[in-house]
């Protein structure tokens, strides 16, 4: 159980390092196109050479197209170009106002090291991946803080007035619920400026996910609040004339952190999943900042999905980000109900 | 000059056999191809959608017209494949010594696909039709010459005379729009002012006849439309078989374009037209096993362009766009927005180097009235650099573009959602002039609110868009050059020309339209290219290649730049199959 947990605790941490510092460990600028290998697959890495000698010091050939087709490429067996540690490479900033060059690994130039291969213009995509997850992430990060403070005010207030106020606040919730939301996102996205840059983009995209998120979570505090105000010990304390902020904050809010920190390792996952439909649709980030869902968008295309396997990555880094999350819910879950008792 | 146009197939004989129909005493077939053809078969097509009418006189959409184009014949024809007007419903013509009149000689004997007659007055019946403004017909603009409608009178039962208000370059390609409809079946909902809602999909299939190699047989709602074999068809082959050779001729109904492709790859379609060079390869791909024909017919005459929004925006409150069309507007800004742009880049990386880089509006799929002598400056950052600063431009110390003012230079291009192709471009373009400190953002747009912007609104800044593939005659193009038209799209509704160079397109293109000699049209027209190239209102990018498949047992599979692949539906057939055949 014990190392279970571990794997999947360092997992999660080892994803979120990787993303956070994405700047670091791409050997490229996300944007940075390649022209002449487009859909180039992942670099062969290799250890013996054509002669069949032996290095120690890993290394990729240069790709060269094949003249005979698009998107086939050979390995130019004359050029050998080994792995290197530390490389300078394209600025980035690590946080912003701290820019260096200094990448995790890359190859010398012209020659080009693309380990999950390129895209349609040449952009590496494990570059691209790993910028594109610091956006869903945080993206999903974020919009589930603003959901869940929503959540916890409207949910604690409605609970714990009762009567007309909690009437308002949860048929409100209902109607949020209840709006179909994909078309009104379209009709948004239509209705604003075209100019809009990436960061003002992004902003959008987490308050719109927060607006529609709080809810759901706002309904399950609100009867947690409900019940822990009808229990006895609070009944008790405020026969003794505890006043109200004392309550809340002593008796009623702790009842209500097992929930929150469930939704919250729910709604990330969730969250992550929306910006993708979204940008899918075309109504997140725009090129050429990468998202996984705008990286994913390219796979609409019939010739995408059925030549380039490498192009299905950010399915693949999606899928190993929700099942982690999933299962740090139940653990959470687990772990709290035992405080509880 | 007086041309006189002679047949240059023979007539076939009277009383020719024929595969079905008993063939009238004195029918004038067209006798043409091998005759080594096979009846038989049915040919599968997939549309991207629906066909909307089946009106020859109403069908503006592609789906109906290549419906239509099959069930339909006209007078004179434009051979697909070599782009010369033929003989058709007309035997033969010719033109009066003013350039303004035209005989025409029809066949006679011919009947409709339900078997009755055809003679002058369906002639007379169809241009009444198309001319009559209360039907509103998309033919109508073409049979209006020199702003007059031409007038048609009836010699004897087999003989017409059409006169036009002035000499028109097109007479003979006009006539190649013009579907002869059957006076004995639409009469009476001509007369009654119901044509518009004549023929639509749901009109029973007896109630349609036309004169083309194939009748309506079956419609299916969302799914089909099946076509068979009229055996009233005026063409023969050498063998004196009556055309055509297959017995059906069924359109599925499909999505999109990769939709169309699957059919096609798992066989349940046998031919596939404008397939984009990614789906093309996917075709290739599997060609050895599965034998398709495959066929790349070089560039079309499509032009894709950048355009910037020069209109006049006075009324409009956009001031964002009004401030920025001081760049638009300056030529050394559209310069050097071409000379930055990767030409190569977008033919190999959208294209696969199926495409041609453009530097002007006729591709060089069209060879004929190409001007050769446009220059073709390849890619220089160094150039578009010198040409900004020519204009006062500068660079700050990050390598941001600011202008004379102060205002950094970020636009938006604006590309249709559902064209990966097009976003592919712009995605390219905004790295190209990344480079020469250009912000530019990319907004794919669904294509119905994109079109709405760029005619209506003019909120937009810049789009990615494409124009051509009509005709190869510049005269297809007329709405584009004149500044008045309607597809003048960097500056709409102009009442008189707004730059010096503009009433020069206007002189010549409106010149070019009632001169009659080639050579003196090119001329014109060539200037015209070169006005174009040298002002830059359209950025040319590419002209992508006419991309089509077939099964690889179907014969005489000819496909042209025009109308692509059933433009000689009454030829194909199907070769006997050594192996054992799907169907």
């Amino acid at each position: 159980m014990t190392s279970r947990r571990g794997l999947l605790f360092g997992t999660l941490a080892a994803i979120h390092a990787l993303i956070l510092f994405a700047g670091f460990f791409a050997p490229y600028d996300p944007a940075e196109q390649a022209r002449v290998i487009p859909y180039a697959p992942p670099s062969r890495v290799h250890f013996v050479d054509v002669e069949g000698r032996f290095h120690w010091r890993p290394f990729v050939y240069a790709w060269t197209p094949d003249p005979a087709a698009y998107d086939r490429y050979l390995e130019d067996p004359t050029s050998r170009f080994p792995l290197q540690l530390f490389v300078r490479g394209a600025e980035y900033s690590v946080v912003p106002g701290i820019v260096t060059n200094v990448h995790l690994f890359g190859v010398a130039g012209p020659a080009r090291v693309a380990l999950l291969g390129t895209d349609g213009y040449g952009r590496d995509v494990l570059s691209r991946l790993l910028h594109g997850g610091r956006l869903s992430l945080i993206a999903g990060l974020l919009a589930t803080v603003c959901s869940l403070i929503a959540a916890a005010l409207i949910g604690t207030l409605a609970g714990f007035s009762g009567g007309t106020v909690d009437q308002i606040l949860m048929r409100t919730a209902d109607l949020f619920m209840a709006i179909p939301w994909l078309y009104l996102l379209f009709a948004v996205r239509a209705a604003l400026p075209l100019q809009m840059d990436a960061r003002d983009t992004f902003l959008l995209l987490v308050v719109v996910l927060g607006v529609i998120g709080w809810a759901r979570p706002a309904r399950l505090i609100r009867g947690i609040v409900l019940s822990a105000r009808e229990r006895t010990y609070v009944l008790a304390a405020r026969g003794f004339g505890a006043p109200r902020r004392y309550l809340l904050r002593r008796h009623v809010l702790p009842q209500t952190a097992g929930a929150m920190l469930t939704q919250a390792a729910l709604l990330v996952p969730h969250y992550v999943l929306a910006e993708v439909t979204l940008s899918f649709l075309g109504l997140g980030v725009g090129e050429p900042v990468p998202s996984w869902g705008n990286m994913l968008g390219a796979l609409q295309q019939y010739h995408v999905l059925t030549s380039y396997w490498w192009m299905f990555a950010p399915a693949v880094a999606l899928i190993v980000v929700t099942f982690g999350y999933h299962l740090l819910t139940s653990y959470v879950h687990e772990r709290m109900r035992v405080v509880a008792i | 000059m007086r041309i006189l146009v002679a047949l240059t197939l023979c007539l076939m004989p009277l009383g020719a056999a024929s595969q079905s129909a008993a063939p009238a005493v004195s029918e004038e077939l067209l006798i043409e191809g091998q005759g080594a053809g096979r009846h038989g078969g049915r040919l599968v097509m997939a549309l991207r959608a629906e066909p909307r009418t089946l009106n020859p006189a109403l069908a503006t959409d592609s789906p109906s017209r290549e419906v239509i184009g099959r069930m339909t014949a006209d007078l004179i024809h434009v051979n697909r494949a070599s782009q010369v007007p033929e003989p058709a419903l007309a035997k033969s013509w010719s033109r009066s010594a003013d350039g303004r009149a035209y005989t025409l000689r029809l066949r006679r004997g011919l009947r409709f696909s339900d078997g009755h007659p055809f003679d002058a007055d369906d002639v007379m019946f169809t241009f009444a039709v198309l001319l009559d403004e209360r039907v509103a017909a998309s033919q109508r603009d073409l049979l209006m010459v020199g702003g007059k409608p031409a007038i048609v009178a009836k010699v004897d039962s087999h003989t017409v005379r059409v006169t036009l208000a002035q000499p028109s370059a097109a007479a003979e390609r006009m006539f190649d729009s013009i579907a002869i409809l059957p006076k004995h079946q639409l009469e009476t909902a001509f007369r009654q002012g119901t044509l518009a809602t004549a023929w639509t999909l749901a009109t029973p299939p007896a109630a349609i006849a036309g004169l083309g190699p194939f009748r309506l047989k079956e419609y299916v709602a969302g799914q089909r439309i099946v076509l068979e074999r009229n055996p009233y068809y005026w063409k023969a082959d050498a063998a004196a078989r009556r055309l055509p050779y297959l017995d059906e001729l069924v359109f599925l109904f499909t999505g999109n374009e990769d939709a169309q492709v699957i059919r096609f790859q798992s066989g349940e379609s046998d031919v596939i037209a404008r397939v984009s060079p990614e789906n093309f390869a996917v075709l290739a791909r599997d060609q050895p096993v599965k034998k398709f024909q495959l066929r790349d017919l070089g560039p079309s005459l499509d032009y894709n362009f950048l355009v910037f929004n020069q209109n006049d925006l006075a009324g409009k409150n956009l001031p964002a766009i009004a401030r920025k069309q001081r760049w638009f507007s300056d030529l050394n800004f559209r310069t050097a927005v071409s000379r930055a742009i990767d030409r190569e880049g977008i033919v190999r990386l959208v294209y696969r180097g199926r495409a041609a880089a453009l530097w002007g509006n006729v591709s060089p799929g069209n060879s004929r009235w190409l001007n050769t002598a446009i220059p073709r400056p390849p890619r220089s950052v160094e150039e578009a650099r010198a040409l900004l600063k020519a204009s006062g431009f500068s660079w700050r110390p990050d390598g941001a573009l600011v202008d004379g003012g102060g205002e950094r230079v970020q636009f938006t291009i604006a590309t249709s959602s559902s064209n990966a192709q097009r976003t592919e471009m712009a995605t390219l373009i905004q790295a190209d002039l990344k480079e020469i400190g250009m912000d530019v953002r990319v907004v794919p747009l669904e294509f119905r609110a994109l079109l709405d912007r760029v005619v209506q609104t003019f909120d937009y800044e810049a789009t990615i868009q494409a124009f051509g593939g009509g005709d190869a005659d510049p005269n297809s193009e007329i709405h584009v050059w004149l500044s008045r038209g309607g597809n003048h799209w960097w500056r709409l509704g102009q009442k008189t020309p707004q730059t010096t160079w503009e009433a020069e397109i206007d002189r010549l293109m409106e010149r070019q339209l009632v001169t009659l000699d080639y050579a003196e049209r090119k001329r014109l027209y060539d200037r015209v290219q070169q006005i174009v190239a040298e002002q830059l209102p359209f950025i040319f990018l590419a002209s992508p290649h006419v991309l089509v498949g077939a099964r690889g047992d179907l014969a005489n599979f000819q496909p042209a730049a025009l109308d692509h692949p059933l433009w000689n539906a009454d030829h194909l057939f199907f070769r006997p199959q050594l192996t054992t055949g799907r169907r």
